[in-house]
């Protein structure tokens, strides 16, 4: 290896074709990232679409690796031993969070994940800009953009991480007129690099940096904890412009593929959570949950009546067919793996046991599935909103656990409520509704859910995981019907 | 607590209270039984059965003098006579109309409790009797149709040429003109159905059928029943009936609301029927919607048409309409027995149970306090109701269509200004873009169908990728300047992090994905 890249030294032709050996080495790596992303659209080939990530990762490293010795301004020891003290740093840090981490944590682990590429691409731009020539209109524009998508991205995955995890309140911040500080604050961007392209110096560049953090700052501040799930995606976008952003300054094709594909990815994950949320994504950016016609909705009263555990296991060894339906809930009481059981009990009794997951439960697209896996619930019999929603008239037995909004008929029912139109899963339809829940307080839109009050639905208050445990047992000694 | 299970007295009655099923779930609520002997015989369920189910045969008179009776139809006067004072007789029957029988009752010291009152709320579905043998009435309707109708259902295509559909019209679309409707369009016939309340439409359209619409069709019911018709009303459902009459081969009619007949079919509408063709009258009980029909019997008109007027519908499926009534009883002994002791126990702060309650202690209690279907409906129904379906989708495809063309617009100014920004830009940076925009749209296409419950570990893995800017921090680790040096180690250790822990996650989420062994 060293004797031929005293030779590539030497000679430069072949640096030329190390150069050509390297894009052909990337535009593998593109193509596997393009069958990863496509390989993880499927249960079936997921894992294939794993293997494709990594080994394409492997590939443009290790080309990488190569080509920044080759061009190394320093003695290619120093470069080589910095590199490989990145790369430790990174796979320790990385390895042992990935091995710690609870799937109910995931959401802050993604968010989290995402305010690395943002600083990354911060600091990448820096350097870009210290290092090439400062005559090039455009590569500077690149540049500018780069470091502003990149700071947005950090502090806005930096505040996404806390909320998620709790070490801030999950109320949005509603300062006065925020929409015009944003505004404000883009202007003066774009202000900042009027004045950066005249006389491209590091200030305008440090100064456009931290007004672009503090934006990233305020716009997550801004939403609230229900509207999550539509942020950490639109961050999950947002880090891959910011890739794209580094690549075309770099010149490095690369990163741009790369950068577009998460860019697009994530845009389309965004736009998929809106639509279950029946929610505008400019509105969702803009944040505060619905502003407009908030506590319009009718106010919603009635008697509830609860049910125990008894009766409930009673009824569901008679039951024919159950559908659960898990919500945030079951995932902060962490109770996936009694509810797991519960229905593995009752399947093995014969029951058609089915989970009914909405889009936007739990705090992440997909975040209940990812639990329900963990606790060893086959996907087959987890089925979206859409697939179940006709089926629940035919249900015997429906259990909330932990699910409120997603749940609410006065989306449908009720013109004025804050959640109206927002598609819910129609649970009302069954014969019998049981609902877990801690107490009588409200979800996360702050909207009262007459569901508790309907006459077929029964409350059964408590920690939703101590309950199901206790309803797993009561199951095992219920008579059969 | 004793209960017991009488031989029906008509002879033509043969659904009974209890089958051996039931009969074991009674017993599992602390109950005994006592099944007079022969009294399954009818249904075809023989004593033998109900022994081994763990009931007593005992004579007819020992089943009367039980501490609960459960039968079919109301109860005679002589019947109650043979009650012991204090005990409850559960069964169809109409106070309304049989104020002896009420009295009678009364005065005996017999709680009667009248199973065709359970009111229509969703919690007490499980004891609706009516809804249990309106069910199988509508669907023995059709068979009894397609007996007396010359000809096939389903349509057929052979080599000897085609034939139609046999046109089945349903009028009144509650439980038995539902279950009639599926059951004449899965023997293949083309339905259409009609019912003056317009809220059930989505009903009978789910079932495959066509919803015949009309003037005279009123506004929403408030407690799930029919409401009697304006003039207006009448005269154009009466043009709605008299046009799909004529063009019908198989009338199914329904209505009947609160034990009585609607007029529906005029004996003029029935002389313009084809000859050949059937009316199945479910409201013959009640006098009949047609006005040809002779209740109990089956009559062909002068021009060949066959009105069945049977009033037994149910019972000609004994077998299974006793299994569904007896389950109505079981569920509502569990509403009575809330300890599961054997004690039956009533609690008149339950909607349900007082209003099926006709006497009880020595008091009449009928008629009892009307009930309300559900809270929520008189609320929400007419903002469902105001607007006129063309009207709303007339809206929404004007909404559709401004929302298509203002994209349309947006879609294209984004092109004419990257058209012009590509225009004045630096051939070098061309190539790039062009790469960019490719991957954009393989992007989109690439990730569209993900499956939804793939979204957290797909969003692991762009994450994990999104970390190639490793690339470019690596490429600066050269660099000559320390500064630049420094930056890019930071900038290379953050976005390792990405890259490991990204994967490592992903991995770890979609191993955990698993299809049922």
């Amino acid at each position: 290896m060293s004797s031929a890249l005293v030779l590539a030294h030497t000679s430069l032709v072949a640096v030329d074709r190390w150069h050509s050996l390297v894009q052909a080495a990337y535009v593998i790596a593109g193509v596997l990232f393009i069958l990863s992303l496509a390989g993880l659209s499927k249960q079936e080939s997921a894992r294939r679409g794993n293997l494709a990530g990594k080994a394409g990762m492997v590939i443009a490293l290790v080309a990488t690796v190569a080509l920044a010795l080759l061009e190394s301004e320093n003695a290619i020891a120093v470069t080589g031993s910095l590199i490989l003290g990145a790369l430790l740093i990174g796979a320790v840090i990385g390895t042992i969070a990935a091995r710690r981490i609870e799937m109910t944590q995931m959401p802050e682990m993604i968010a989290i994940l995402h305010s690395f590429v943002g600083i990354a691409a911060v600091l990448v731009g820096f350097n870009s800009y210290i290092t090439e020539p400062k005559d090039d209109a455009v590569h500077l524009i690149e540049v500018f953009l780069g470091i502003f998508i990149g700071a947005i991205t950090f502090t806005g995955s930096v505040i996404a991480y806390l909320k998620l995890s709790a070490k801030m309140k999950s109320k949005p911040l509603t300062i006065p007129g925020r929409n015009l500080w944003n505004l404000g604050a883009v202007a003066a961007c774009a202000g900042l690099m009027v004045w950066f392209l005249a006389s491209p110096n590091i200030w305008a560049l440090l100064a456009m940096t931290v007004v672009s953090l503090v934006i990233g700052l305020h716009l997550v501040a801004a939403i609230g904890g229900g509207d999550m799930p539509v942020v950490v995606s639109m961050l999950n976008s947002y880090s891959g412009w910011a890739a794209a952003a580094a690549g075309f300054m770099l010149s490095n094709n690369l990163l741009i593929i790369t950068g577009a594909l998460v860019g697009a990815s994530g845009a389309i994950l965004s736009y998929i959570m809106c639509k279950a949320m029946n929610r505008r994504f400019i509105s969702v950016i803009l944040g505060g949950f619905g502003d407009a016609p908030a506590a319009a909705g009718e106010e919603v009263t009635g008697e509830h009546r609860e049910i125990s555990v008894d009766e409930l296991a009673q009824s569901l060894a008679e039951a024919k067919s159950v559908i659960i339906t898990p919500g945030y809930g079951m995932a902060v009481a962490k109770a996936q793996y009694p509810v797991a059981e519960l229905a593995s009990k009752l399947r093995a009794r014969g029951v058609k046991v089915r989970f009914g997951v909405h889009p936007v439960a739990g705090r992440l697209p997909g975040h209940m599935n990812v639990l329900l896996a963990e606790a060893k619930v086959p996907y087959d019999i987890v089925e979206e909103m859409d697939e179940i929603n006709d089926d629940f008239s035919e249900t015997d037995v429906v259990l909330v656990i932990g699910a409120n909004d997603t749940v609410n008929p006065a989306a449908l029912e009720d013109p004025n409520s804050p959640i109206a139109g927002m598609p819910v899963l129609e649970v009302w339809n069954a014969t019998q509704v049981v609902v877990f829940k801690r107490s009588m307080a409200v979800g996360y839109a702050g909207v009262q859910n007459p569901l508790f009050f309907k006459d077929n639905t029964q409350m059964l208050f408590g920690d939703a995981k101590t309950r199901v445990e206790e309803l797993v047992h009561a199951v095992d000694s219920a008579l059969v019907g | 607590m004793r209960i017991g299970v009488p031989v029906e007295a008509a002879e033509n009655q043969r659904i009974v209270a209890a089958t051996p099923k039931t009969v074991s779930k009674l017993i599992k609520l602390g109950y005994e039984i006592s099944v007079a002997t022969g009294a399954g015989t009818r249904a075809s369920f023989l004593d033998g059965a109900y022994k081994e189910a763990g009931a007593q045969i005992v004579s007819d008179d020992e089943a009367w003098q039980c501490d609960v009776v459960i039968k079919m139809d109301e109860p005679s006067l002589a019947e109650i006579a043979k009650m012991r004072s204090g005990a409850t007789v559960i069964s169809r029957m109409v106070p309304d109309d049989n104020d002896e029988l009420v009295q009678k009752m009364n005065n005996h010291g017999v709680t009667g409790l009248c199973l065709d009152a359970v009111p229509r709320i969703s919690r007490a579905q499980s004891l609706d009797v009516l809804s249990s043998l309106s069910n199988i009435a509508g669907y023995r309707a059709v068979i009894e149709a397609a007996e007396a109708y010359g000809g096939m259902f389903g349509g057929q295509v052979t080599a000897a040429g085609k034939t139609d559909p046999a046109t089945v019209f349903v009028i009144g679309a509650g439980v038995a003109g539902l279950a009639a409707l599926g059951a004449a369009g899965s023997l293949g016939a083309q339905v259409r159905a009609f019912d003056v309340r317009p809220e059930v439409a989505e009903q009978i359209e789910s079932m495959g059928a066509t919803f015949v619409r009309s003037a005279g069709q009123q506004e929403v019911s408030e407690d799930g029943y029919a409401k009697p018709l304006t003039e207006e009303q009448l005269k154009a459902t009466a043009e709605t009936y008299a046009e799909e009459s004529a063009k019908a081969d198989i009338i199914i009619t329904t209505a009947l609301v609160r034990g009585k007949a609607v007029r529906t079919i005029t004996a003029q509408m029935v002389a313009n029927m084809k000859p050949g063709s059937v009316i199945v009258d479910l409201a013959a009980s009640g006098g009949g919607n047609c006005e040809l029909t002779v209740p109990g019997e089956k009559i062909v008109t002068e021009n060949g048409v066959t009105i069945v007027g049977f009033t037994d519908l149910p019972g000609r499926m004994p077998a299974q309409a006793s299994q569904l009534y007896g389950t109505n009883i079981v569920n509502l002994l569990q509403l009575l027995t809330p300890s599961k002791d054997g004690e039956l126990t009533l609690d008149f702060d339950d909607v349900v149970q007082r209003a099926i309650t006709v006497t009880h202690d020595g008091e009449v209690l009928w008629p009892p306090p009307p009930v309300q279907v559900s809270a929520a409906a008189p609320v929400a129904t007419p903002v469902v109701q105001a607007e006129d379906p063309a009207v709303v989708a007339a809206r929404e495809a004007a909404t559709a269509k401004r929302k298509e063309q203002r994209m349309l617009a947006w879609g294209g100014l984004a092109v004419i200004l990257v058209g012009l920004a590509i225009t004045f830009s630096p051939v070098a940076f061309l190539s790039y873009f062009t790469v960019f925009i490719l991957a954009v749209f393989v992007g989109f296409y690439v990730i569209t169908n993900v499956s939804h419950s793939l979204h957290t570990p797909l969003m692991a893995q762009t994450n994990a990728i999104s970390g190639i800017i490793l690339v470019g921090a690596i490429l600066q680790l050269g660099d000559s300047n320390p500064w630049v040096v420094g930056i890019a180690f930071v900038a290379a250790a953050v976005a390792s992090i990405n890259i490991f822990g990204g994967f490592l996650v992903a991995s770890r989420m979609i191993n955990m994905f698993r299809k049922e062994a």
